[in-house]
């Protein structure tokens, strides 16, 4: 009886200590051991993550973590994915049950104060607008005084909504959803006059209904919504590490390396800097941990940002967004990645 | 050989020997360790949720929420803080759950008595209703009566209209809101004058009847009573009552009280599925209570009706009513399905959009777990103390 107490008193204490001890800055080498990342994204938005009918992933989100898989093991395809609704996304990341959200977030001051979270970079710098059918006979969004707006639960839309009306001094009636397919289904079934998303998703979304010409996004931009991947506080390698990924990317469209030229210059350019990115000279992957032709790998297997997005949302998509805002510095939009160098 | 070896051993065993103590010793223990195991759990969840730089505390609560809500039995807007959304979100669950319960359970009782119909048709139509709403699964039912049931309302501009008072269209069913005028609390007073005079009423007309035979006409005096008394203060007072009428101003119908698509979807899901369970549940407690009681009570002359309600059923209760707590309870843990219709109940609004908003999981998920163990224990409470009363005396 003494023997059995004492043996099981002492396994409490053992697996008391071992529980205790927390892992921090770990997540690099946890990825590395499974062999793969593990990606948090949409349960399904065309143009920023969505699976078709074999299971296969594409879209911007999808390919920014392509390509830090790239980076990491020099193999784009060594991703999984995780599908996640809206409310379930920080807790998923905060948890440990992915390595890195890729899920068109917006970053802003809560979200990287108040749950242990860090938004490693903008891939897509969007707006709030709002969706209307063509035979509402409305033609801006100060006009929507007293409509019912559906909304997808637990996204910065819901508060940027109830904001821009109260400005306004006009009222609404929220209708919210857990998924984006659901508000589309019920804005097609009437329940609401109008769709309230990031841009981007509205584009995504009409193309979801039976008649897409039937539906016009109103002009009205109301707020600022900077997307990017958001990794767990404390990671410094591995938050500079999906930094960096999404730069090695903006840079080479700064420099006009693609996925298709980018052999050839590896053999035939003297450009310092493109020498840099591939990896050829500088400092290569020894600051990030990583091997040399880490931004090499991103390039070839994933392609640079312009690659990437046309072939998501821009002129290579349905949805055909214009670079707009996400155009590079130089072509009078705001990317602008920091060097490699 | 003399048995006086029982004068050499110790009336009580030392105390490691003792069965009593050594029970006493382990309860003592477990729950020692029970004890430490929690606290040691809430412990390293704040030491770590503190590590990883999440906020921890209730103090979220009083920050200001942001969003808006569809529905609401108390004066709510974005202004309001968190705390508000979590009381919303309550009234609104407690609002379809005691609706629920109620048509469930009018619903299932008359389900299950007419399952046992001697009538083939009515029996095979019951048993029909209990087998597809017992074995579709609940969420499906709920999508089904939202989504089949929107594209057959109209849009707000061609509501259906009965008397430009009650509309109907797919933002939900519109009713004339009551104003009450504060002369309008002497009508009130004269409704609770008006109750208890029936109460009294009844208990008086049973009294008689038991020690002389005699029935008197309760449910007519007393329908009068409650009509009538109410009537003359609402008169007296200067009629105390306007109507908020309904309009359709641009989008969407202002003023007035709504009923929401959401609302009637989920009730109806609910009530439809529990109801499939509690006819089994009657069925059950109807077949429970002995036949003799049945043919006792045809011989002394009662029709199959009055048997059924003064003989079998009070009998009968005894069985149903433990089973009725549970689908009660199960009624109410199933409106958290609402967030897939967008009903705003407690789940959807405090555990999905203001968690989401604050990132506070721990606590919110904590908040809504005791919210609904309250509840639940709350309704068992009731239905232990009304089945006591049920009770069978024996002698």
């Amino acid at each position: 009886m003494n023997h059995k107490l004492l043996v099981s008193a002492t396994a409490l204490v053992a697996a008391m200590t071992f529980s205790a001890a927390s892992h921090a800055g770990a997540t690099l080498d946890a990825v590395k051991e499974k062999g793969h990342v593990q990606c948090g994204v949409t349960t399904g938005l065309a143009g920023f993550s969505q699976s078709n009918d074999k299971g296969e992933w594409t879209g911007i989100d999808v390919d920014m973590c392509r390509a830090v898989a790239a980076a990491v093991f020099g193999d784009a395809k060594k991703v999984k994915f995780t599908p996640l609704t809206a409310k379930e996304r920080f807790t998923a990341l905060q948890s440990g049950e992915i390595d890195m959200l890729s899920r068109n977030t917006t970053w802003t001051l809560t979200r990287d104060t108040n749950l242990g979270l860090n938004f490693a970079g903008v891939n897509y710098y969007d707006g709030q607008g709002f969706l209307v059918s063509k035979n509402l006979g409305v033609k801006s969004a100060t006009e929507l005084d007293g409509a019912a707006v559906c909304i997808q639960a637990g996204t910065t839309t819901e508060l940027n909504l109830a904001d821009y009306f109260r400005r306004h001094g006009m009222k609404y009636t929220p209708i919210t959803f857990d998924r984006s397919e659901e508000t589309i289904k019920a804005f097609e079934a009437g329940r609401c006059d109008v769709l309230t998303s990031d841009q981007s998703q509205l584009y995504a979304l009409r193309i979801q209904l039976a008649k897409p010409d039937s539906a016009m996004v109103l002009p009205e931009v109301v707020s600022k919504e900077p997307l990017g991947p958001v990794v767990r506080n404390g990671d410094e390698d591995w938050f500079k590490i999906v930094r960096w990924s999404l730069n090695a990317m903006l840079n080479a469209e700064e420099l006009g390396i693609t996925s298709a030229n980018i052999d050839d210059l590896k053999g035939s350019s003297t450009d310092p800097n493109v020498r840099r990115l591939i990896g050829l000279e500088g400092i290569k992957g020894q600051g990030l941990g990583l091997a040399d032709d880490w931004a090499y790998n991103i390039v070839k297997q994933v392609g640079n940002y312009s690659e990437v997005f046309e072939r998501n949302v821009g002129k290579g998509s349905a949805l055909g967004i214009a670079r707009g805002l996400n155009a590079l510095w130089t072509d009078g939009g705001i990317q602008y990645a920091a060097p490699i160098r | 050989m003399p048995m006086d070896n029982q004068d050499d051993m110790p009336s009580r065993p030392p105390f490691w020997n003792d069965p009593d103590k050594r029970a006493l010793i382990f309860q003592v223990l477990v729950l020692a360790a029970v004890f430490a195991f929690f606290a040691y759990i809430f412990s390293n969840t704040l030491h770590n949720l503190e590590k990883r730089g999440i906020s921890t505390g209730f103090d979220f609560l009083n920050n200001e929420a942001g969003f808006g809500i569809l529905m609401s039995l108390i004066p709510y807007d974005e202004t309001y803080t968190f705390g508000r959304t979590f009381l919303v979100g309550l009234l609104n669950t407690i609002l379809v759950s005691f609706l629920g319960i109620i048509l469930a359970t009018i619903i299932g009782f008359i389900i299950g008595i007419a399952r046992l119909s001697n009538n083939w048709l009515v029996a095979k139509i019951a048993a029909v209703y209990i087998e597809t709403f017992r074995n579709i699964p609940l969420l499906l039912q709920i999508l089904f009566w939202y989504f089949a049931m929107l594209p057959l309302l109209p849009h707000p501009r061609q509501s259906v209209n009965f008397g430009d008072a009650f509309f109907l269209n797919s933002r939900g069913f519109y009713m004339p809101a009551p104003v009450f005028e504060s002369p309008f609390l002497w009508v009130l007073a004269a409704m609770i004058i008006a109750i208890i005079a029936v109460v009294v009423l009844v208990r008086w007309a049973h009294k008689r009847q038991a020690q002389t035979g005699q029935q008197f006409h309760t449910i007519w005096v007393s329908l009068a009573i409650l009509v009538v008394l109410p009537l003359i203060a609402y008169i007296a007072t200067g009629m105390p009552l306007s109507w908020n009428l309904p309009e359709l101003k641009g989008f969407n119908f202002r003023g007035g009280m709504t009923i929401i698509p959401e609302l009637a979807a989920l009730l109806l899901a609910l009530s439809i599925y529990t109801a499939a369970f509690i006819a089994e549940i009657v069925r059950s407690g109807i077949q429970a209570v002995s036949h003799g009681q049945t043919e006792a009570a045809y011989s002394l002359g009662l029709r199959p009706g009055k048997t059924l309600q003064l003989v079998v059923i009070p009998q009968a209760m005894r069985v149903i009513i433990p089973q009725l707590t549970s689908q009660y309870l199960n009624l109410t843990k199933n409106s958290s399905l609402a967030a897939a219709v967008g009903y705003p109940d407690l789940v959807a609004v405090f555990a999905g959009t203001t968690l989401n908003q604050t990132g506070q999981a721990v606590e919110i998920i904590f908040m809504t777990m005791m919210v609904y163990l309250t509840i639940s224990l709350l309704i068992s409470l009731f239905m232990n103390w009304y089945n006591k009363k049920m009770a069978l005396v024996e002698r």
